[in-house]
């Protein structure tokens, strides 16, 4: 379609539907166009539904965990039980729900959103990835149903080679999900290339797809690793190949290289979106434009690269060469400048803000508490010395916990907040929000806190019994685990209430600046009737509302004038 | 939109979300290239799994290269490099509307493609009849090295994953013949062509690669 007329470009208020009557809710119905949906922002929430599925089920198997330490002995599994379940915990957590949860859920719904596109640049193959998604999690089911793979999330050889678990189907699942987040990751790189609205530059781009982009770029460079990994290890089953195996020739230290040459830049997949949710948050809560705008989208670049270059720091107690280690802990302190930065830019936008405690805002100001926690520890932990005392105890447990749960969870629940009134078109209620909030910031830390000093004093992580002296901080932890599963029912109830009995979101309730409040709560099945051109940053919080206008670019009856129409007033 | 106005007897593929053909050309190509560099590095894993085999036992590589057969090994390569060159023809047939060159020159790329993996398969089926099987079913005793069952895994491995390859883009291919027959690409939408087109060559490359790494040890 040879389209050659040029575009109108008139600049003007936006008019927003307040109560549309079109929604992308209701554009089509039945549960076959939700599941054959191109609509980016239904897969999102397919995709959403799915990782909460998960998290519940990886949750209740946290739950089962901590049942069983509650006493030094036995308490409710027995030991092989007990290896499996920690396993499926982290397996379906790391694979099943943290790596999709911000990018393909949030990501989906809001990447196209934020620059004004109608979708995402392949709609079919973002749909692709979903089902092959769903059908990775199906294989891992059949692995658990015929023999729960009880090697870890991290599948060591030769372990994983000699254990009677269902290993091979259970790799085979992790190589299709891995296979999903590429996909989404291809998607959302040529989307953010080529499908930005006019005006629309790189530096008008908000933070969370900057840290969209980077997290896209690892998966595109690191799953493909991991792929032929777990093929590698699946011959290694099947055939025998002899590349992991030690009574082959292989190599298993070969095996840790290959899996943490994926696995740590993985770590970034989970948390770079995470700080692009605390980037939206800080600056919309604070009333006030971000504070190192470049900073903090440049600095999600340099972790993307420099987390390539610190796999090594897994191994240290491996049997990997001194100077490897010596050079592997030296580059993981790298890492820290980058992430300090966007600390001390999310300070320092909070200074002299109008700070509006609402809950997102509470989440955003819970993640800069764990995760700096987490982020501190792993210093610790990257120091060589310190590493040969902490290694495999619970205070890499307690880390990543705080990393993970605190940081990327707790960043998910913030933006889920914040984004709920656009995605459902309902308030929640912000009472119970922000009493649900202070439960699981206090719940969490009551978890894993306990566990940085078992950990220090030497309690080994995955141990299914323990000596006496450990009992009172391992009932500790429990019963602060069990608080946390109060926390996350109360948030199901209120959230289910605001879906089906909440009062009607306006457009914008948070007086945000960035494109996706520029239409209306739900979005139209097309996100904008116009194709927007965008005069403003996404941070402007220096301009009042009311002079936040949008170029809106139409078809025009004369060619070749571009007409800007100037401020009506 | 404006679909029904384009006064052409060629079907627009204008998908509702892109701005013009252009905008949907340079995504769908750079979707494409993205695709490519996942595929460059997973075989990339096994190249360092080769790198770092071969410089524990250089002694192992060289002397279970001599099993392998070079003049088998270098027809493959010229066979696959004039496949590379069909291709190419036929993406460019397409783009000046010789839809019937640009068939034939793609069946012809099919054809050197089976050529291929039939001599692949001869020589497979000689390496077993020898009972050179990877991994642990390995029975053959006419190497002295203790690990040259290790060097026939990552040997099988790598054709393996390739031959997978080469399969893919024969139904690829085949795929765009029927698209061709069908009058689906034409001067004015080439896309799929072209991406088939990008990826063959890079089943083509990864081989360029693998002939010398594992035929040509001296």
């Amino acid at each position: 379609m040879a389209d050659s007329s040029q575009k109108t470009l008139r600049i003007r208020e936006f008019p927003i539907d307040e109560n549309p009557g079109h929604t992308y809710l209701n554009h089509e119905k039945g549960i076959l166009s939700w599941l054959f949906t191109v609509d980016h922002k239904r897969i999102g929430l397919l995709y959403l539904g799915s990782v909460i599925l998960f998290f519940f089920v990886g949750g209740m198997l946290a739950l089962l965990l901590r049942t069983e330490l509650l006493t030094p002995a036995q308490s409710i599994v027995d030991a092989d039980t007990y290896n499996q379940i920690f396993t499926l915990h982290g397996a379906i957590m790391i694979f099943l729900f943290i790596i999709p949860s911000i990018p393909a859920a949030l990501g989906n719904f809001f990447l196209p959103m934020m620059i004004g596109a109608k979708d995402v640049a392949f709609p079919r193959l973002n749909l692709a990835s979903w089902w092959i998604y769903i059908f990775g999690a199906l294989f891992a089911l059949y692995s658990i149903i015929t023999g729960a793979v009880d090697t870890g999330w991290t599948f060591y050889t030769p372990y994983s080679t000699q254990t009677g678990t269902s290993v091979v189907s259970m790799t085979l699942a992790v190589f299709i999900l891995g296979f999903s987040s590429i996909l989404t990751g291809l998607n959302f790189i040529v989307t953010l290339h080529k499908l930005r609205s006019p005006g629309l530059s790189w530096s008008k781009m908000p933070l969370f797809l900057w840290s969209l982009y980077a997290t896209a770029v690892i998966q595109i460079l690191a799953t493909p690793i991991l792929a032929i990994t777990v093929l590698l290890l699946a011959m290694e089953r099947i055939l025998g190949i002899g590349i992991f195996d030690p009574s082959l020739g292989g190599d298993p230290v070969l095996f840790q290289h290959f899996f943490w040459f994926y696995s740590h830049p993985a770590v970034y997949i989970m948390i770079v979106p995470a700080f692009g949710i605390i980037s939206e948050l800080i600056s919309t809560y604070s009333r006030k434009t971000i504070f190192g705008y470049w900073a903090i989208a440049l600095s999600s670049l340099a972790i993307a690269f420099i987390g390539f270059l610190v796999w090594g720091h897994h191994m240290f107690v491996s049997g990997q060469s001194e100077l490897s280690s010596v050079v592997f802990s030296f580059l993981t302190f790298f890492v820290g400048v980058p992430t300090g930065i966007k600390i001390f830019n999310w300070v320092a936008t909070m200074y002299k803000g109008s700070i509006d405690l609402k809950t997102p805002m509470l989440y955003a100001l819970a993640f800069l508490f764990l995760f700096t926690i987490g982020g501190l520890t792993g210093i610790m932990i990257g120091a060589l010395s310190i590493n040969v005392h902490l290694h495999d105890t619970y205070y890499i447990v307690a880390h990543f916990h705080y990393v993970m749960m605190g940081g990327t969870v707790i960043a998910m629940l913030g933006g889920l907040h914040h984004w709920w009134p656009k995605m459902t078109g309902k308030m929640y209620n912000e009472f119970w929000g922000r009493i649900t909030c202070g439960v699981i910031f206090l719940s969490f830390n009551m978890t894993f806190l306990p566990q940085f000093i078992m950990g220090s004093q030497g309690m080994p992580r995955r141990y299914f019994n323990y000596v006496d002296q450990f009992q009172g901080l391992h009932q500790f932890s429990t019963i602060g685990s069990y608080l946390l599963g109060v926390g996350f029912v109360m948030m199901a109830v209120y959230l289910l209430w605001s879906l089906f009995k909440g009062p009607k979101a306006p457009s914008n309730p948070w007086k945000a600046r960035s494109l996706e409040w520029m239409t209306s709560s739900p979005p139209t099945h097309h996100n904008f009737e116009y194709t927007p051109v965008i005069l403003h940053g996404p941070y402007d919080h220096h301009k009042p509302m009311k002079e936040f206008r949008m170029g809106v670019a139409e078809e025009s009856e004369s060619p070749d004038v571009i007409e800007i129409d100037k401020d009506p007033a | 939109m404006a679909n029904q106005s384009v006064a052409t007897e060629k079907k627009s593929h204008l998908q509702h979300h892109f701005v013009d053909e252009d905008q949907q050309f340079e995504s769908s190509k750079m979707g494409m290239w993205i695709f490519l560099v996942t595929e460059v590095l997973m075989f990339g894993g096994l190249f360092v799994a080769y790198i770092i085999y071969r410089a524990w036992h250089p002694d192992l590589f060289y002397e279970a290269a001599q099993e392998l057969d070079v003049a088998l090994g270098a027809t493959n390569t010229v066979v696959l490099i004039a496949s590379s060159l069909t291709i190419a023809l036929a993406i460019r047939a397409v783009q000046l509307d010789k839809i019937k060159a640009a068939i034939n020159y793609m069946a012809a790329t099919i054809l050197l493609a089976g050529t291929f993996m039939v001599i692949k398969y001869f020589e497979y089926m000689d390496k077993f009849g020898k009972g050179i099987y990877p991994g642990e079913s390995y029975t053959y005793d006419g190497l002295e090295h203790e690990m040259a069952a290790n060097f026939f895994s990552i040997y099988y491995m790598m054709t393996g994953l390739h031959g997978i390859h080469v399969i893919i883009g024969m139904v690829l291919i085949g795929w765009m013949i029927i698209k061709a027959k069908k009058g689906l690409v034409h001067s004015g939408y080439y896309t799929p062509v072209e991406n088939t087109g990008l990826f063959w060559h890079l089943v083509d490359i990864i081989w360029i690669f693998l002939f010398p790494l594992l035929y040509l040890i001296d």
